[in-house]
């Protein structure tokens, strides 16, 4: 079995699948029968897996977020979709790699998708920017959205960005007020939008392509007004109180959820999507699915006036 | 190395403690020392190089609005502690605490009032309350100011100044910018006149939505803009910003604003465009 990154908490678990994956080559290799040995050991790998992820503080669901092997929007446009057709362009500037966004069809139903995209080894990380969009990613993201308004295709977005791109091109042309527009146009889009945040939804840059009728995050995602890391070296001066500033700043799903911002969690595998892609991809295309089938069932009126709305009653204060 | 570096001009904490009752007023971008009495004349603008000082809500709302006047709104609007949150200090202190010191509830002040007698829904921030950042209070209060620009059929203006979203609401603050801009489609689809004056400094959460959101975006001269600030962008690329790079100049370059204007000048050129753009409907 090749050497697979992992995070610090999951070693005991890696070291545990090893164990077992040596004890079975063993006993093919040595044809001895261990068959109970390795049963009661993946029973104890079972356990400990329980243990491990029921205990994650916010920091630790936040690196896992970021793990090195997570699946990124590609890998799920190819687990839950067919004939992904990738457009490419904003028509004025370039052509963002950190977001990617196409045609394709989902149980047959055809789908405008975006989603950002980060890269797997260095190199891929430098083409993909690390999922960072740049101004014209965003103005790609609408010249797609307008096109499926067109031909009234239904959106999917898969969010997963560290942030927008803090660069001095992304400022000369205009960062804010591309994700801006896309915020505004997103609210009266006609035709269903249904987000998912499958890794990392960073503030401005998240929301830059994350207005919609349905916000679903994936239980191990996480979503905030900042950065773990930024926050706390703002308000800590120390980048590195980010576990104390991902705790007060609650990014997780299930905070994020009580907090009335996003609609549905959709639990992971255990111990993460990046051990089972495959049947994470299978419950997004369930849930994807039935929130499209249930928002193609209302008037462009109606859906617009609910998007509107779903956002107009955010907010905690007293009057 | 960039703690050895000054702060930007307008971002620099000392500019509080010049502007006071002081006789002389040392300016925070030349250096120049002007007679406090003289710079008060001047609208708190450097006679020497245009530096605009940070000008308080009431100022603006004198200068700008037909005598002086602003019916304000949603004044009992006030934040709460969704998130309890805590850092170095509680959220609720720090509220407290710039409750005090600016004697404001929050960062922002909106109602109606009248620029040449015509009516309109004014909206002004303010960036010495936890740096006129935007949380659920900002967020709802922008929200009905534009929501009245909508109902009444007027023009809406909002003056902005803030360091973006309030990092201790969290994600809430975050969806206020989904929140105003969405309304903005609205009034922009019944054609509301919307002008934007960025005052420095405007950025991030503000600035990436209701703030670059108007049919005319004005900017007051040497503002600091943009997305991210200056010294994430120095971390994040490892080397020392061009002069002038995010300035009100480097964006009217650009293509990102409508114009730049001086304090003295506002009122007029607002009155002007509104001449046109009134909802002709």
């Amino acid at each position: 079995m090749a050497e697979r990154a992992h995070l610090d908490f999951e070693r005991p678990i890696t070291e545990l699948e090893k164990k077992i994956s040596d004890m079975k080559d063993f006993s093919v290799g040595e044809s001895v029968e261990l068959s109970g040995e390795i049963a009661s050991l993946q029973k104890k790998l079972e356990k400990l897996r329980g243990d491990v992820y029921s205990k994650l503080t916010r920091w630790q669901k936040v690196q896992i977020a970021r793990h090195p092997m997570r699946p990124y929007a590609m890998d799920y446009i190819r687990l839950l979709s067919e004939g992904f057709l990738e457009l490419h362009g904003d028509r004025g500037y370039g052509d963002d790699k950190a977001l990617v966004g196409g045609f394709a069809r989902i149980g047959g139903k055809s789908l405008m998708i975006i989603g950002q995209q980060k890269g797997r080894d260095t190199k891929e990380k430098l083409i993909h920017n690390f999922g960072m969009m740049h101004p014209e990613g965003y103005r790609k993201a609408l010249r797609l959205f307008y096109m499926a308004q067109k031909f009234k295709t239904p959106i999917l977005i898969l969010i997963d960005t560290p942030g927008a791109y803090p660069g001095i091109e992304a400022e000369e042309r205009g960062q804010a007020e591309a994700i801006a527009r896309n915020i505004r146009e997103m609210a009266v889009l006609e035709v269903p939008i249904v987000v998912v945040i499958i890794g990392e939804g960073a503030s401005g840059g998240a929301l830059g392509i994350g207005l919609g009728d349905r916000i679903i995050m994936l239980e191990y995602s996480w979503y905030s007004v900042i950065s773990p890391e930024g926050c706390a070296a703002i308000l800590w001066r120390d980048a590195a109180k980010a576990p104390d500033a991902a705790e007060a700043l609650k990014v997780t799903s299930q905070d994020v959820l009580e907090l009335g911002i996003i609609d549905q969690i959709i639990p992971e595998p255990s111990g993460g999507a990046h051990n089972d892609p495959e049947k994470t991809a299978e419950s997004m295309k369930i849930e994807i699915l039935k929130s499209i089938n249930e928002l193609e069932k209302l008037s462009t009126e109606q859906l617009i006036e609910q998007r509107i709305k779903k956002y107009r009653i955010m907010g905690v204060f007293d009057e | 190395m960039e703690w050895f570096r000054k702060a930007k001009p307008g971002i620099d904490s000392q500019e509080k403690r010049n502007i006071p009752e002081g006789l002389w007023t040392k300016c925070n971008s030349c250096g120049e020392i002007i007679y406090t009495k003289k710079i008060e004349e001047l609208l708190w603008v450097c006679p020497k190089c245009d530096y605009h000082f940070k000008y308080s809500s009431a100022k603006y709302i004198d200068l700008l609005l037909d005598d002086g006047k602003l019916e304000e709104f949603d004044k009992s609007l006030s934040s709460k502690d969704p998130l309890k949150f805590r850092d170095s200090k509680k959220y609720t202190d720090r509220l407290k605490q710039a409750q005090q010191k600016s004697g404001a509830v929050d960062a922002v002040i909106a109602g109606l009032g009248k620029i040449e007698g015509g009516e309109v829904s004014f909206a002004i921030m303010n960036f010495s309350f936890i740096g006129g950042s935007m949380g659920s209070v900002v967020g709802e209060k922008i929200s009905r100011a534009i929501e009245r620009s909508i109902d009444r059929n007027i023009p809406l203006i909002i003056l902005s100044s803030s360091g973006g979203a309030r990092m201790q609401e969290g994600i809430l603050s975050l969806m206020q910018m989904a929140k105003t801009s969405s309304l903005l489609a609205i009034a922009n689809k019944k054609k509301i006149p919307y002008i934007s004056i960025l005052t420095n400094p405007t950025t991030a959460g503000v600035m990436a939505s209701y703030a670059s959101l108007a049919d005319v975006i004005i900017a007051e001269p040497k503002a600091l803009l943009g997305f991210a600030g200056p010294r994430v962008i120095q971390q994040t690329i490892g080397q020392e910003l061009p002069e002038g790079f995010q300035s009100s100049e480097f964006f009217m370059k650009k293509g990102f604003l409508d114009m730049i204007v001086s304090r003295k000048n506002l009122r007029h050129t607002i009155a002007g465009l509104l001449g046109h753009m009134r909802n002709k409907n």
